[in-house]
């Protein structure tokens, strides 16, 4: 098994005819992901991606001939909301939005409503997620990995896979990669990852890798306490971070004493939880708490 | 985005939230101009994005239009807090029965807006929220509801908020909130709210920070885009389309893709003993152009001794950094900053041969993230000492 996504996922991909849309739903049909549909208002009847994926004017369309149950999204930041909203709408019960730049009201509005349809919303502003040999949804490059035993959650996007790399170069993938997003409010936390990853017979092992800016962290690591028992690996990026500069993401920012590195790392610790000093080592921890 | 006062009134005043009379000065006839249009007793209040500017001195009284001239020049020029005062605001001095907080924010914890309300006005919040914790109200609202009266009227009564002063207070607070959310604000905020001795409410301060993302909504906010405080270097990389850039007081230059790879990068620069003098994230998908403008402004800075480039291609391609790193070189010339060079992921291997092959004496290969940043640290350390 998998969280959230395998061979069976019926894929539709919003934005498929732009440029990043085409780009990576060819990559990731190559790697094997189910792409059943893509979208694209005033293009429906057309095909994308070398000929490969039927075109429809709606997600609703795409769900009702094709059978699609996740989609995924790539249309530019103005758009990404609505887009969100229709693909819950249509049904989907995963939604995964990379687009970057949202802006933080949309996003406000859109959290609640999708929470109350009960899917799941990754990012936005994230690489996706890999279920590594079975599916990829997203911009994760697939052939750094490979199938294993650890469930991989993060913030970040090539911090990620400079994760994944190296555990895999030591020998051991991953069961599934979500990468959560970098924005101030994304679908999904920690603990929403961390709950199916505990769940999940396939995943023996997890590894959070957060960053500054705001307290899921610190509320991740009380949830892993009392309710994973699984060993998890922790990594936190941005000790040198300055206070108030916006580190790249919109969430990584530092605001008064709140948010910091040391604060997160010490709160892990607290719990018991291993915190890697780098990416190197908390590959090395998270192989090692394999046993 | 965070506005100056008087940016942040205009805001206000957009949205029909009652502030004083006044304009905007950047030298000293002009303000003593605006005084004699105010008539009366005016402030002069340094236009600067920091807390703290009444204590360094920042805002004074003025009684005639000449003394505002005295004032504005005494005020114009200051250093507060590293922030150099460029204008001051002359408003026309009221009078003040009493003094409140209010307060509207996005609370990504909550995921909810969060509104907040004090009869303890005009003092720092944080502190009235350490130490007078029963004189905040903190509210959450549901984005989906938006604001009801009810809202109101919790703000107020937890806020403890006087009953006679509840009409106007609850007036200013729910406009307050239409700009909030109207305007796409991350935070508007008055501290403080004053009542006036006619009863009437007025935002005497005015902290607005809007979201940038948001921006393609308000055609109109372009005006109040204002670069100018930044550091040189950081608008330099902005002119450059390189938004990501932070400036740090360090000596290892660090270049990245991806901003928690690069956050991560700093990290084991200062692990291996350096000081990192930057961020910079060159986003998904950089080409070659963009990587030479990355090193440029980073060569731009004296301070820094080596550079330590940090690559994990996913969209970004290995052959396409080598090449913006060759570009670089031949467009500054004379390079005598080591460049060490860490590259994996999507097309690695052909970068790395590039490199190889120019052979160029100041860049330096690299095989691991550790590595790099050790050689780097190293190589900086010498050129510190010779």
């Amino acid at each position: 098994m998998s969280v959230l996504l395998d061979k069976s996922t019926r894929v539709v991909v919003s934005g498929v005819t732009g440029s990043e849309g085409t780009f990576h739903t060819r990559r990731n049909i190559a790697y094997g992901t189910n792409v059943v549909a893509g979208v694209t208002p005033g293009k429906g009847g057309q095909r994308a991606v070398d000929d490969k994926v039927p075109v429809y004017d709606t997600v609703a369309e795409a769900v009702l001939k094709e059978d699609a149950n996740a989609s995924l999204i790539f249309v530019p930041a103005r758009f990404a909301a609505d887009s969100i909203v229709e693909a819950v709408d249509a049904g989907c019960s995963l939604v995964v939005c990379i687009t970057e730049g949202i802006p933080a009201r949309d996003m406000a509005e859109v959290y609640p409503y999708v929470r109350a349809k009960g899917a799941a919303l990754i990012g936005p502003n994230c690489p996706g997620l890999i279920s590594p040999g079975k599916a990829n949804m997203g911009i994760i490059p697939g052939e750094i990995t490979g199938p294993g035993p650890i469930g991989l959650i993060s913030r970040s996007g090539t911090l990620t896979y400079q994760v994944m790399y190296e555990m895999f170069s030591a020998g051991v993938g991953q069961s599934t990669c979500v990468g959560i997003g970098g924005d101030p409010i994304v679908g999904s936390n920690f603990i929403d990852m961390l709950a199916r990853f505990q769940a999940d017979p396939e995943t023996e092992a997890i590894v959070v890798i957060g960053e500054i800016g705001g307290d899921e962290e610190e509320k991740a690591a009380a949830y892993i306490s009392a309710n994973v028992t699984k060993p998890v690996t922790a990594y936190i990026a941005g000790f040198t971070a300055p206070e108030g500069k916006r580190m790249g993401h919109a969430g990584a920012i530092v605001s008064g004493s709140k948010g910091t590195a040391k604060a997160k790392k010490e709160t892990f610790e607290s719990y018991g939880i291993r915190v890697g000093t780098n990416p190197t080592e908390t590959a090395e921890l998270a192989v090692k708490s394999l046993g | 985005m965070d506005l100056t006062e008087y940016q942040g009134k205009q805001v206000f005043r957009e949205f029909g939230i009652p502030v004083p009379d006044g304009k905007p000065a950047s030298g000293p006839a002009k303000a003593q101009q605006i005084a004699e249009k105010l008539g009366g007793t005016v402030v002069v209040k340094a236009q600067v994005k920091v807390g703290g500017r009444g204590k360094a001195g920042g805002v004074k009284l003025a009684k005639t239009p000449e003394e505002t001239a005295e004032v504005a020049k005494q005020i114009l020029g200051m250093d507060i807090k590293g922030h150099k005062v460029r204008q001051v605001l002359i408003e026309r001095a009221g009078d003040i029965a009493a003094e409140y907080y209010a307060s509207f924010m996005l609370d990504r914890g909550a995921k909810a807006y969060l509104g907040m309300c004090s009869a303890k006005g005009g003092m720092d919040i944080e502190q009235v929220a350490a130490e007078e914790p029963e004189y905040l109200a903190k509210v959450h609202i549901d984005p989906l509801v938006g604001i009801k009266q009810f809202h109101l009227n919790e703000m107020m009564s937890f806020g403890k908020i006087p009953r006679e002063h509840q009409k106007a207070v609850g007036g200013l607070l729910e406009k307050l909130y239409r700009c909030f959310v109207g305007a796409d604000a991350a935070l508007v905020e008055v501290n403080p709210l004053v009542i006036t001795s006619a009863g009437d409410a007025i935002a005497l301060d005015a902290k607005v920070s809007l979201d940038e993302n948001a921006l393609y909504r308000h055609p109109d906010f372009a005006k109040l885009v204002d670069n100018r405080d930044l550091p040189k270097q950081e608008r330099a990389a902005k002119d450059l389309g390189l938004g990501n850039f932070v400036a740090l007081d360090g000596y290892v230059g660090v270049i990245g893709n991806g901003a928690g790879l690069t956050m991560s990068t700093l990290d084991v620069v200062a692990e291996a003993g350096g000081k990192p003098a930057n961020f910079l994230d060159i986003g998904g998908g950089a080409n070659a152009e963009v990587m030479a403008n990355a090193i440029g402004v980073i060569l731009s800075d004296r301070k820094v001794k080596s550079l330590m480039v940090n690559i994990f291609g996913g969209i970004t391609r290995g052959d396409e950094v080598a090449k913006g790193i060759l570009a670089a070189i031949d467009k500054l010339g004379d390079v005598k900053v080591p460049i060490v060079v860490r590259l994996d992921g999507t097309n690695a291997v052909e970068g790395r041969e590039i490199l190889q092959k120019a052979n160029h004496p100041k860049i330096v290969p690299a095989a691991t993230m550790l590595d790099a940043a050790a050689k780097a640290v190293e190589l900086a350390k010498k050129r510190k000492a010779s």
